[in-house]
């Protein structure tokens, strides 16, 4: 399978890619590419390398084999001061928020304008102030971030991720444990975000209703490929015994809920 | 190389440096003053004991002071240093990366070692030389409180042949250098293990670990490299 890129729709376009962590191997030869203003999901079970491939078209790590082009340039191929320019356009929220701890969350948002502008105090403060209130957080600006939920903090770090105005966010599992009400104002907010300011947004998620519900274009992975993908609708009709039992969380399918193991009965008396 | 080029990107942060020379340097005082006062009485003892069977216990103030400038100042110093502040180093940085701190950092376009190691190397740098200094003048009081207050050398000549024993190039300015270098050393192998721990909690303690053992023999083999080419004929 070969996507031709085509950059005046594709943000990210990932071709041939291969990855390999010792013997496994993570990624096996996938294509897939990133529309722009849009909001793509990636899902997965745990450990299908969701947020490697994250990590991927952030050029933390190196591919084995394939490219990785972010808005027409070659993430690997990058000059490191080229590539942490590229960065500068690129938001990215971690599971964990990523706060740094030994500053408040007014510093932590402020953070990137200080390292990367030259802009005033005041100009400074204002666009915190902006951001915060963007994510409901005008009022907690002086919390350490240990003084946080967890919700809370995740919402920071949104603020954090959008404060240069970048043109694009991926999200690495932003609705896993979150209590019902914060997973609600982050579904909202990565809605909101999207539309209000044109961003393209990347999804890294197995929380399947949640992601399903404001998603425009889904691809799952299991295994180091492409198990299926398409608009929420084209995949809750695909024709796949693995991706259905994905989809609906059964226990057992085509992914035995049983570890591979011996005959049970010839185990248990087995002396 | 890239790491001591970094450290000139401090020059216009200065708040993060100060930041680092005070949980570094700073709250190391007590520490660092406290062992130095008994390691000065200790010496004040012993050194009386033995200077008495000579007959030369106006010696004292010499030796003692030579003993802690030369190797007890900076090498103890050091030891301790790499205790209290390699170990919390090593176990900060550690748990950034754990935590994500670190990778978040360069998603942001903001190299954690221009922002992160390089103030806390440099304060390492600076701090170790002054808490070695303040080591051995805490252990100088420390002898004299035993030598003469106790046991009774007399007071002018724990001073006078200290001054007299004393060379400001050979004792004091080598001392210096060794505590320079140890400082570097240990701050050095601190943010190493720490950048390049295993980001579970078994692999920061492993680091921490890994910082005050290797930085204890970092400093004894550097300290015999370095009294060899300094006092030796080699």
């Amino acid at each position: 399978m070969d996507i031709s890129v085509n950059s005046a729709t594709d943000i990210v376009s990932i071709q041939n890619l291969s990855f390999s962590r010792g013997d496994r191997k993570i990624f096996n030869n996938i294509s897939l590419s990133i529309p722009r203003g849009k909001i793509t999901a990636i899902m997965g079970p745990s450990g299908t390398g969701k947020t490697t491939l994250l990590k991927l078209i952030g050029g933390q790590i190196h591919p084995d084999q394939g490219s990785v082009i972010v808005d027409n340039h070659n993430v690997h191929k990058l000059k490191r001061t080229d590539l942490y320019t590229l960065r500068k356009r690129m938001g990215m929220l971690f599971q964990s928020g990523a706060l740094l701890t030994d500053i408040n969350v007014f510093d932590n948002v402020a953070l990137p304008l200080r390292e990367h502008t030259r802009l005033s105090d005041s100009m400074i403060r204002s666009l915190v102030l902006i951001k915060l209130q963007a994510v409901g957080l005008r009022g907690a600006r002086d919390l350490m971030p240990n003084e946080l939920s967890g919700g809370m903090a995740r919402r920071v770090a949104l603020a954090r991720a959008i404060a240069l105005d970048p043109m694009m966010i991926m999200y690495d599992e932003p609705f896993t444990g979150q209590d019902p009400i914060s997973l609600g104002t982050i579904v909202e907010l990565i809605n909101d975000l999207n539309s209000a300011l044109g961003l393209s947004s990347i999804i890294v998620s197995h929380d399947i209703e949640e992601t399903v519900s404001i998603a425009d274009y889904i691809y799952i992975l299991s295994e180091g490929k492409i198990a299926g993908q398409g608009t929420p609708e084209q995949i809750k009709n695909l024709d796949s015994a693995w991706v259905q039992q994905f989809m609906n969380g059964d226990a057992d399918g085509p992914v035995p809920f049983h570890y591979p193991a011996d005959d049970y009965l010839k185990d248990l008396f087995e002396s | 190389m890239q790491i001591l080029k970094a450290t000139l990107s401090v020059i216009p942060r200065p708040r993060l440096l100060i930041n680092q020379l005070y949980s570094v340097g700073v709250l190391s005082f007590l520490i660092i003053s406290i062992s130095g006062l008994f390691v000065g009485m200790v010496l004040g003892l012993q050194g009386f004991y033995i200077l008495s069977d000579f007959g030369a216990e106006e010696t004292l103030g010499m030796m003692v002071a030579a003993s802690l400038v030369r190797e007890l100042g900076p090498v103890v110093a050091a030891l301790l240093f790499a205790g209290r502040a390699g170990s919390a180093l090593t176990a900060e940085i550690g748990l950034m990366k754990a935590t994500e701190q670190l990778s978040g950092m360069e998603m942001m376009a903001i190299d954690p070692i221009k922002r992160i190691i390089a103030p806390r190397l440099l304060a390492g740098f600076i701090s170790m030389p002054l808490l070695a200094a303040l080591f051995s003048a805490i252990g100088v009081l420390g002898g004299h409180m035993v030598g003469v207050g106790l046991l009774g050398v007399d007071d002018g000549s724990y001073w006078s042949q200290m001054q007299a024993g004393i060379d400001f190039q050979d004792d004091i300015i080598n001392g210096i250098i060794k505590s320079i270098i140890f400082g570097f050393a240990v701050s050095w192998i601190a943010l190493f293990e720490g950048y390049d721990a295993i980001p579970t909690s078994e692999g920061v303690s492993r680091a921490t670990t890994r910082t005050v053992v290797n930085s204890a023999f970092t400093i004894l083999g550097l300290d015999f490299i370095l009294t060899a080419l300094m006092f030796g004929d080699i």
